[in-house]
C-alpha cells in the first residue's frame, strides 16, 4: 500500500468516526432526527470497517 | 490420584508453559504504543453493556457514578502501576512461573483450573450479550430476569449455541484474523456508547449544561435501587472499578504482560483501558439504560428488559446492534481460547481442539443462564476476591521478604509440591471475607452472627468493600506461616540456588 492510499483510507476512516459522533450532536441539538441519525451512524460504520481493516496494523 | 499421575499432572502443567521459562529477552521489549492499544480493546467488552447497567438498576447517585468510578479506576490504574509493573519488568516471568515458585505446582493447578472455569463462565456472559443483539432483530425476546423469566425461551437457546458455536470453532482454528478485527473494532466502540448516550440524554428531557445534573439524578442514578436489587452506593462503585480486574494488577495477572514493558511506568497505560472502557462505557451505557427504560414506561410497557441489545439498538440502532454483537464475539473468543489452554492441563492425551470445545460448551451452558448477567457485578466481585491474594504472596515474596530475612521462592528451593503458608493465605484471606459479607447478605447464614464476637457481628460489610481487608487478612496469614515455616525448615546452603 503507497503512503498516499493509506492517508486517503484514514482519512475516510476517521471521517467515519467523526459522522458518528457528529451526527450524535445533531440530535441533541435537536438539527436531526433520530431516524436520520441512525441512518449516518450505520454510514460512519460502514467507512471505519470498510476503511480501517486495511490501514490498522496485525500485531506481530 | 497416585504419585505417577500427579507428577504427569504437574509436567503437562510446566511443559504448556514451557516457553515461558525463560525471562523474556531485551530484544523482545514493547513501547507505550503496544499497551496503550492493549489495554483500550481489552477493556471495551461487551460486559461493559451490563456493568453500567446494573449500577443504575442498584439504585447509585450521579454522584457515586461520576466521582466513585473515577476514584475506584484511578486505584486500578495506579495498582497496574505501581504493584503489577515493577515486579513484571525485574522478574519478566510469567504469572504462572511467579506462582509456581512461590506456591508450589499443586496450588498452581488449582489456580489453572479455577481460572478456566472463571474464563469460561466470562466468555459466556460475552456470548449472553451478543445473543441480546443476534436475536432482537429476528423478535426473539430476551429473558427478563428480573421479571421471573429464569430460563430462556429455545429460540433464544438455539440462538446462543449458534453465537457460542462459531466463537468456539474460531478458537479452535486459531484467532489470529479476529484479533486484528478485534483492533479494528475498538476505537469504533467508544463512538457508539458515546452517540447513545448524548441522544439518549436528549430523549430523557437533557438540554444542555443547566440540566444535566437535576436530570441525571432524577431519571438516571436515582439512588433508588429497582425492586429485588441491593442497594449501591459510592463505596460500591469504587470498590467494583477497582475489584473487576483485581485479579490482573493487584492478583498479578498482567506480570504476564508487562514483562514485554520496557519501563515499569507503561502499568500507566491501564489508564487507557480503565477510563474509556470502565468510566465512559459504564457511564454511557446507565445512560442508555435508563433512557430506554423510560421510553418503554412511557409507551405503557410494565417490564421493560434493558438487554445489551435493546439498549443499544434504542440509543445507536443496527449500528448499536453491530457494536454490541462484536463487544461481545471479539472479547469472548480469546477468553475462551485462555480458558482451554488452561484447561488443558487437566485433560490428559485430550487434544487442545478437543479442549477447546469442551471449554466451549461450558461457555454455551453459561451463556443460556441469565442469572449470570443479572449478578455479573457480584460474580466480577468473587473472582476478584479469589484471584487475589496469590498477586499478594508474589509481592509480598518480592519486596518485604528480602528485607525480614527470609528466603525467596521457598517452595522452590525446596521443592515442595505446595506451600502451606500460601494455601492459608489465599483459602484463608478469601473464607473469611466471604462470610464476613455473606453473613449479611444471605439468610440462611445468619448464625455466623450469633457466634462472632461483637464487633465483628457488627462490623456490615460488602464483596466491594473487601479489596483492603482481603489483601491484609491475605498478606498477614501468608507472611506468618512463612515466618513460622522458615524458622522451623530453613533453606541450607545447598538448597540455596
Amino acid at each position: 500500500m503507497t503512503s498516499q492510499t493509506k492517508y486517503i483510507l484514514q482519512a475516510v476512516s476517521f471521517a467515519g468516526l467523526a459522522l458518528s459522533a457528529f451526527s450524535a450532536f445533531l440530535v441533541f441539538g435537536g438539527i436531526l432526527t433520530k431516524e436520520a441519525y441512525f441512518r449516518l451512524m450505520e454510514a460512519g460504520m460502514l467507512m471505519w470497517f470498510g476503511t480501517a481493516v486495511f490501514w490498522i496494523r496485525k500485531d506481530h | 490420584m497416585n504419585s505417577s499421575s500427579k507428577s504427569r499432572l504437574i509436567d503437562r502443567l510446566d511443559a504448556l508453559y514451557e516457553y515461558d521459562r525463560e525471562a523474556v529477552d531485551e530484544g523482545k521489549l514493547y513501547g507505550w504504543r503496544t499497551f496503550i492499544a492493549m489495554f483500550s480493546s481489552e477493556h471495551i467488552a461487551g460486559t461493559e453493556f451490563v456493568l453500567g447497567t446494573l449500577l443504575v438498576m442498584h439504585g447509585v447517585t450521579a454522584f457515586d457514578v461520576f466521582v466513585g468510578l473515577a476514584v475506584g479506576n484511578t486505584l486500578a490504574v495506579l495498582s497496574w502501576a505501581f504493584m503489577c509493573a515493577p515486579i513484571a519488568v525485574r522478574e519478566r516471568l510469567t504469572i504462572y512461573w511467579q506462582i509456581r515458585k512461590i506456591a508450589g505446582p499443586y496450588l498452581t493447578i488449582i489456580y489453572s483450573g479455577m481460572f478456566a472455569l472463571i474464563l469460561c463462565l466470562l466468555a459466556g456472559s460475552m456470548v449472553n450479550v451478543s445473543t441480546t443483539a443476534v436475536t432482537l432483530p429476528v423478535n426473539i425476546l430476551s429473558p427478563n430476569y428480573a421479571a421471573g423469566q429464569t430460563v430462556p425461551s429455545v429460540p433464544w437457546i438455539l440462538t446462543a449455541i449458534g453465537v457460542g458455536a462459531v466463537i468456539a470453532v474460531l478458537a479452535v482454528l486459531g484467532f489470529e484474523r479476529l484479533a486484528h478485527f478485534a483492533k479494528v473494532v475498538a476505537p469504533w466502540m467508544p463512538f457508539v456508547f458515546v452517540a447513545g448516550a448524548i441522544v439518549s440524554l436528549r430523549s430523557l428531557g437533557v438540554t444542555g449544561t443547566g440540566n444535566f445534573w437535576q436530570i441525571v439524578n432524577e431519571k438516571i442514578w436515582t439512588g433508588i435501587p429497582r425492586p429485588g436489587q441491593i442497594h449501591y452506593g459510592f463505596w460500591h462503585c469504587v470498590g467494583l472499578a477497582w475489584l473487576c480486574n483485581i485479579a490482573q494488577h493487584m492478583g498479578m495477572g498482567d506480570v504476564t504482560i508487562f514483562r514485554y514493558a520496557r519501563k515499569w511506568q507503561m502499568g500507566f497505560c491501564s489508564a487507557f483501558g480503565m477510563f474509556i472502557g470502565h468510566y465512559i462505557a459504564w457511564i454511557c451505557s446507565g445512560i442508555l439504560c435508563a433512557a430506554f427504560v423510560h421510553s418503554q414506561l412511557a409507551a405503557g410497557v410494565s417490564d421493560p428488559n434493558p438487554t445489551p441489545g435493546n439498549i443499544a439498538m434504542f440509543g445507536a440502532g443496527y449500528a448499536g446492534i453491530v457494536c454490541v454483537l462484536l463487544a461481545g464475539w471479539t472479547t469472548a473468543n480469546p477468553t475462551l481460547y485462555r480458558a482451554g489452554l488452561a484447561f488443558q492441563v487437566a485433560t490428559p492425551n485430550w487434544r487442545r481442539w478437543a479442549v477447546t470445545l469442551a471449554a466451549g460448551a461450558i461457555m454455551i451452558v453459561t451463556a443460556c443462564i441469565p442469572a449470570i448477567l443479572h449478578y455479573l457485578d457480584r460474580i466480577v466481585a468473587y473472582y476478584g476476591l479469589f484471584f487475589m491474594p496469590l498477586g499478594a504472596f508474589i509481592f509480598i515474596d518480592f519486596w518485604l521478604f528480602p528485607r525480614l530475612g527470609l528466603a525467596r521462592y521457598y517452595a522452590e528451593q525446596k521443592g515442595l509440591l505446595m506451600s502451606w503458608p500460601a494455601a492459608a493465605g489465599w483459602f484463608g484471606s478469601f473464607g473469611i471475607c466471604f462470610l464476613l459479607s455473606a453473613k449479611d447478605q444471605y439468610q440462611s447464614m445468619g448464625w455466623i452472627n450469633n457466634i462472632l464476637p461483637a464487633f465483628l457481628a457488627n462490623y456490615k460489610s460488602d464483596l466491594f468493600l473487601q479489596v483492603l481487608p482481603a489483601w491484609l487478612i491475605a498478606v498477614t496469614l501468608y507472611l506468618v506461616c512463612s515466618l513460622i515455616q522458615q524458622k522451623m525448615s530453613p533453606i541450607s546452603q545447598e538448597q540455596t540456588k
